[in-house]
């Protein structure tokens, strides 16, 4: 019996197929364990090896890597909600409902993506109280808890400009108090401080700019969308790619010096 | 109490919820942490800290297993979180009835109850320029090289005290003020109290330079300017007055403005909040452009 097993394993992993996708076998040497991270081209983000304590959940609390999963599963259920979803005033709360009733599995798709986007929230957050109270911010890792705090940032606005989206009474509402703000820009806002001074009107302050409108209407619902879905997604994943680039550059995961 | 409890059940506030617990249990971890690191410094022993930072493991297979682990079970609690719980959906948009009250997304919540100490151009526009640039120049005004890569306490107290007050007194807590106290008008609810849109609040305010009998708005602006200036100033008085300090030498003038700066801007929230609540503070000062 043993041996067919081998023989039908053999026939499989002895393949030219099979051999141009796997370069290495699975025995647990020394040798294997650096291979399986440094010929994965997921893992090899890693270092091969890590001090200790970057594989204690007590000390990296794993909000970075929290933070990452959740915004790829907000980048797959936002593509698949796109495909339901369109953003015109007309059609856009009806679509909503549409998930809701006729789309299979469409409330458990919106569900996921609202919910995976607060515990981002959160989540960037805690990683950022960490990284705050181990000191990791220190030389030689100062610039990257400032593409860190960039990356807070567009978060927070991802979140933001998706509130808008369902385009129900929340939406707008929240959308609304959220903008009123820019209105209050100084100079550049028609009720900030020198802003009346230097002609600016609400047709044509930054948060006209913001609105495409002098409130939050169709224009507003398409800017967002493309804010939400395009913009800020591409930023992000950039900022991603420069955030993890930087904490291998910067000598790994912080340890006592 | 009944209200309360129908804002804390609000689907899209389970999350606030889930943060303040988890908030809680961090904060906890870490005091348990830094209690136990600070403990083995001031034995002498860290060296032995150091030595365990040295110790490398493979990464295939402990660390991926963790995170492994880490994404399978998050996937599980979001899976049934979102099975269990709706993403909620009102009434379609209409421009025309506006809710009372009309909140932000809650993370912003913060932002909005500043609003009730300062005018939106400060508390909606020149905070969170402040909050994000503030938490930018961290790493460079903290110029401690204790407490680097490991939980502690007792070396960078006033960096994590500072930190700790603007993080959780500062937006936690306004958050959460701003979302579970605050009912129609934006006005201030205990938790047990029904939200009634027709609480009559008294208009009391009154600005600083009115207690001062300054009826003169000429005089006003100046008075207004020259306190907060005075405000700002402490930072260049304690400059010189600690000018001989390890802690200002190490900063230098430019690092220590710049944090004076932030840091009273920082502090200038609560102190408002505190003048308004007891001596019913308007503003400091009035000016035909704008208003502090």
């Amino acid at each position: 019996m043993q041996a067919f097993f081998n023989k039908m394993k053999d026939s499989v992993t002895k393949t030219q197929v099979w051999k141009s996708m796997f370069r290495h076998g699975y025995e647990d040497t020394p040798r294997n364990r650096y291979l399986q991270v440094l010929d994965n081209v997921w893992l090899h983000l890693h270092p091969t090896r890590i001090p200790r304590h970057g594989a204690y959940i007590r000390f990296t609390w794993c909000m970075g890597g929290i933070t990452f999963l959740l915004f790829l599963v907000t980048a797959v259920t936002g593509v698949l909600l796109m495909f339901y979803y369109r953003p015109t005033a007309e059609y856009a709360f009806n679509d909503m409902k549409y998930l809701e009733f006729d789309v299979p599995f469409g409330m458990f798709l919106r569900n996921m993506h609202r919910w995976a986007a607060h515990g981002m929230v959160i989540a960037v957050w805690l990683h950022m109280f960490r990284v705050f109270l181990t000191g990791s911010y220190k030389p030689p890792r100062e610039f990257n808890w400032v593409v860190g705090v960039i990356l807070l940032t567009v978060t927070l606005l991802l979140s933001f400009t998706g509130y808008l989206l369902p385009w129900d009474q929340l939406s707008i509402w929240a959308v609304t108090v959220g903008t009123n703000m820019a209105r209050a820009t100084p100079l550049l806002g028609h009720e900030g401080p020198f802003g009346p001074e230097l002609g600016m009107r609400p047709d044509n302050d930054v948060r006209f700019v913001l609105l495409g409108g002098t409130q939050v209407g169709p224009p507003t619902l398409l800017r967002f969308y493309v804010l939400h879905c395009i913009f800020f997604p591409l930023f992000l994943a950039v900022f991603i790619a420069v955030h993890f680039w930087r904490v291998r550059k910067d000598g790994g995961i912080s340890g006592p010096l | 109490m009944e209200n309360l409890v129908l804002i804390l059940s609000k689907a899209d506030n389970i999350p606030i919820v889930m943060m303040l617990l988890l908030f809680g249990f961090f904060t906890w971890l870490w005091w348990r942490e830094a209690q136990k690191n600070d403990a083995l410094i001031g034995a002498g022993r860290y060296g032995e800290l150091q030595a365990e930072g040295k110790d490398r493991i493979f990464t295939w297979p402990y660390l991926v297993r963790n995170e492994f682990l880490a994404a399978i079970l998050l996937m599980v609690i979001l899976t049934v979180w979102s099975i269990v719980l709706d993403a909620p959906l009102e009434a379609p948009a209409n421009p025309a009835k506006t809710p009372n009250p009309s909140k932000a997304p809650w993370y912003f919540l913060g932002l909005q109850e500043m609003l009730v100490y300062f005018d939106p151009w400060i508390a909606g526009v020149i905070f969170p320029t402040l909050i994000i640039v503030g938490l930018m120049a961290i790493p460079y005004m903290d110029r401690n090289p204790k407490g680097n890569g490991y939980y502690t306490w007792e070396q960078r107290k006033f960096a994590i005290s500072t930190f700790l007050f603007g993080f959780f007194v500062l937006w936690i807590i306004l958050i959460f003020v701003g979302t579970f106290l605050r009912g129609p008008g934006w006005n201030f609810f205990m938790p047990w109290a029904n939200w009634d849109p027709h609480k009559v609040v008294a208009m009391v305010n009154v600005d600083l330079h009115q207690y001062f009998g300054i009826r003169n708005s000429v005089v006003a602006f100046f008075f207004g300017g020259f306190v907060v200036s005075a405000y700002f100033a402490t930072g260049v008085i304690y400059y010189y007055w600690k000018k001989n300090t390890e802690f200002v030498k190490k900063l230098g003038a430019a690092r220590f403005g710049v944090m004076a700066f932030l840091f009273l801007s920082m502090m200038g929230l609560p102190i408002k909040m505190v003048l308004r609540w007891t001596l019913n503070i308007q503003y400091i000062w009035v000016t035909p452009w704008f208003n502090i």
